[in-house]
């Protein structure tokens, strides 16, 4: 303990810390430990397990897109912009991040399903959305587009519209503006609110079995795969949550990887190098 | 190829109304919250003012009077803002960072990248071409900056503080570098510096509580201030009144004494370092007696009188063409190889030896006398 500066957190603090560090880390280590490690291969291996994982993915993937498409607009104009019932739409935003996802879903069954407030137009273009892999995504999308929407306008405020004003006075119309100043400023922002919308996607069970159903191939994704084994076979159950939890860690590894020393990619500097005197 | 500009914003008391010919720089200096910050939002387009019209080389950059409101947009102004800090764009080199205006206006990738080049070698920057704003110390940063916007080629050039942020090592280069680049062309400059009002600029505009207080040639504001702020940028005491004869008459009934003459020899006094706690008569404008009257009795007007020229007694010293104040010390504060004594919003400057003899401290009642001759009494 040589070195280490007065901390001031009191002891019965420390315990309650480690009791709330049991709570997520115990759970995840007693599945760890009954899984079947002679027959893990052949059961994530599985026809139904590698159907269920790739459409996941696929998903996944598909929704992450459609978040980021339509989740930095909105991300920017909540920052940026100031109009009526701004603060309304903001709380009314993050609302999937707070509401079961089962009732999502029937919000989502009502809003596509065939009676519902799109479904018949729709219907009538020949086009069904429920129970479709198309639910799929939209179901994700409905439960991830939060996570993309907060930490990306978290970035955009912070990183303010000073840098833009300056483009705007040098001639940038305000396209040019946010493409070469706008987007790599708040590219961290954007690549961490990804990924969090991708690892929310990949989990997401609720809304999707409400409104996509389970068909094998088309809407059964790896939460609603491992629901099922979990009758059936808990063994591949336990085993098919492992490589979520796999690929819940690398998610999280990802999005919270301290920046290294990259020269300035996107990241605003906060003092410049002092070569020979600082700024202030 | 001028600037005409015309504002009110109401929330922020702001009225202002400016002119800048061609090839002229205007220094705009005034207290805090005074307005000039919204003065170069508003003729950037940064900031949309209640009303007023703007035209610059004969382009309408606002006009929200008429019927038909026109708002023309930042990028369509061609006036280029370098703020106190460079706001260089951290994730592009500084070569990129310069070519952003000329690519901006289109001009191809290669060709912008020779330009902007070029204006970093004008800046005597090419060396820092490949570097990011990270890896630049404050003045490099500030250089680039400045190559940036004069590669943006802009018709007036704003620059608000442009050496605030630098440390006393970089300012200097920059204050340089500015003349050179300012000189013929169309600026404005907001600056807290009066040596940069000085070296920069043709003439100089207070702004105080968003109103234009004074405008003129810098050189003839600093010797004839006419507003508060002006005279303490140029180091005078400055009391408002209305004029009586050769002699102000201030609110509180004071009669301040003084002539209307020529500034020359207030000019001389206000220049620092000279020394006596009892300066030598100015033996210029009183004859014998009365000096001549300035015109205009009963209107406003002030008198201006530098810390140098006053003297501190701790009783009151009668003397026939003698202003006689009595104050209460402030502040006592070094200034140069003097001790400025600080007493009822006057300044004046006396030896330290004088002001251990008189044993002057913060609270003390006292005497600040100053000759009539010393005295610059005129219309404002």
């Amino acid at each position: 303990m040589v070195g280490q500066g007065y901390s001031g957190v009191p002891g019965w603090v420390r315990a309650l810390a480690v009791v709330a560090a049991v709570v997520v880390l115990l759970p995840l280590l007693a599945m760890v430990l009954r899984v079947d490690w002679t027959r893990f291969i052949p059961l994530v291996t599985s026809d139904s397990s590698l159907t269920a994982l790739g459409l996941s993915l696929r998903t996944s993937a598909a929704s992450t897109l459609l978040c980021i498409v339509l989740g930095v607009p909105l991300a920017l104009v909540l920052a940026r912009d100031s109009f009526r019932l701004q603060g309304l739409l903001r709380s009314l935003v993050l609302l999937p991040l707070v509401l079961p996802p089962v009732v999502g879903g029937i919000a989502l069954l009502y809003t596509f399903g065939r009676q519902g407030l799109l479904g018949r137009a729709f219907d009538m273009l020949g086009l069904q959305i429920a129970f479709s892999t198309t639910a799929v995504v939209l179901a994700q999308t409905f439960v991830a587009l939060p996570f993309l929407v907060v930490s990306l306008e978290g970035a955009v405020r912070t990183s303010g519209s000073r840098y833009e004003a300056v483009a705007a006075t040098l001639g940038a119309r305000p396209g040019t503006v946010f493409r070469r100043v706008t987007l790599p400023l708040v590219l961290p922002g954007l690549a961490s609110g990804a990924v969090l919308s991708f690892a929310r996607s990949l989990g997401e069970f609720g809304a999707t079995l409400t409104f996509a159903g389970s068909l094998q191939g088309v809407t059964r994704t790896l939460p609603l795969e491992i629901y099922l084994q979990r009758e059936t076979d808990p063994d591949a159950a336990v085993a098919l949550s492992l490589v979520l939890v796999a690929v819940a860690v690398a998610v999280v590894a990802l999005a919270y990887r301290r920046p290294a020393a990259r020269s300035g990619a996107g990241k605003r500097p906060t003092t410049p190098v002092p070569a020979g005197g600082n700024s202030k | 190829m001028t600037l005409s500009f015309q504002a009110a914003v109401a929330g922020r008391g702001f009225d202002v109304s400016l002119t800048v010919g061609p090839g002229e720089t205007v220094a705009v200096m005034g207290p805090n919250g005074a307005g000039k910050s919204t003065l170069l939002s508003s003729i950037a387009g940064l900031l949309r003012p209640d009303s007023g019209r703007a035209e610059l080389n004969g382009k309408t950059l606002f006009d929200l009077d008429g019927g038909n409101r026109t708002w023309v947009p930042p990028h369509h102004r061609r006036t280029a803002l370098l703020a106190q800090e460079p706001l260089l764009f951290p994730h592009l080199s500084a070569v990129d960072n310069v070519s952003f205006g000329p690519r901006s206006a289109g001009i191809p990738k290669r060709e912008a990248r020779q330009r902007a080049l070029g204006w970093l070698a004008d800046v005597e920057a090419e060396a820092l071409a490949g570097r990011r704003p990270g890896e630049l110390s404050g003045g490099q940063a500030q250089r680039v900056a400045v190559a940036r916007a004069l590669a943006a080629d802009p018709s007036l050039l704003l620059l608000d503080e442009p050496l605030a942020a630098l440390d006393i090592h970089s300012a200097p280069l920059l204050r340089r570098l500015f003349k050179r680049v300012l000189a013929g062309r169309q600026a404005i400059i907001v600056t807290h510096d009066v040596l940069d009002a000085l070296i920069l600029a043709d003439r100089v505009v207070i702004l105080e509580d968003g109103r234009i207080a004074e405008d003129g040639p810098t050189r003839e504001v600093l010797e004839r201030p006419r507003s508060a702020f002006a005279a303490s940028l140029a180091g005078l005491n400055f009391v408002p009144g209305t004029l009586d004869g050769a002699a102000v008459r201030t609110e509180e009934g004071l009669r301040i004494a003084g002539h209307g003459g020529d500034p020359e020899a207030d000019g001389q006094q206000a220049a620092p370092g000279k020394p006596g706690a009892q300066p030598a008569a100015p033996g210029q404008p009183g004859r014998s007696g009365e000096p001549a009257p300035v015109a205009g009795s009963g209107s406003p007007g002030v008198a201006v009188f530098p810390p140098s020229a006053v003297s501190v007694f701790l009783t009151d010293a009668h003397g026939s063409p003698r202003n006689s104040f009595a104050v209460t010390i402030s502040d006592l504060e070094p200034h140069g190889d003097q001790i400025r004594v600080r007493a009822g919003g006057l300044a004046a400057d006396i030896t330290p030896a004088a002001s251990a003899d008189l044993g002057l401290v913060p609270g003390l009642a006292v005497h600040f006398v100053v000759k009539a001759a010393a005295v610059s009494v005129y219309g404002t």
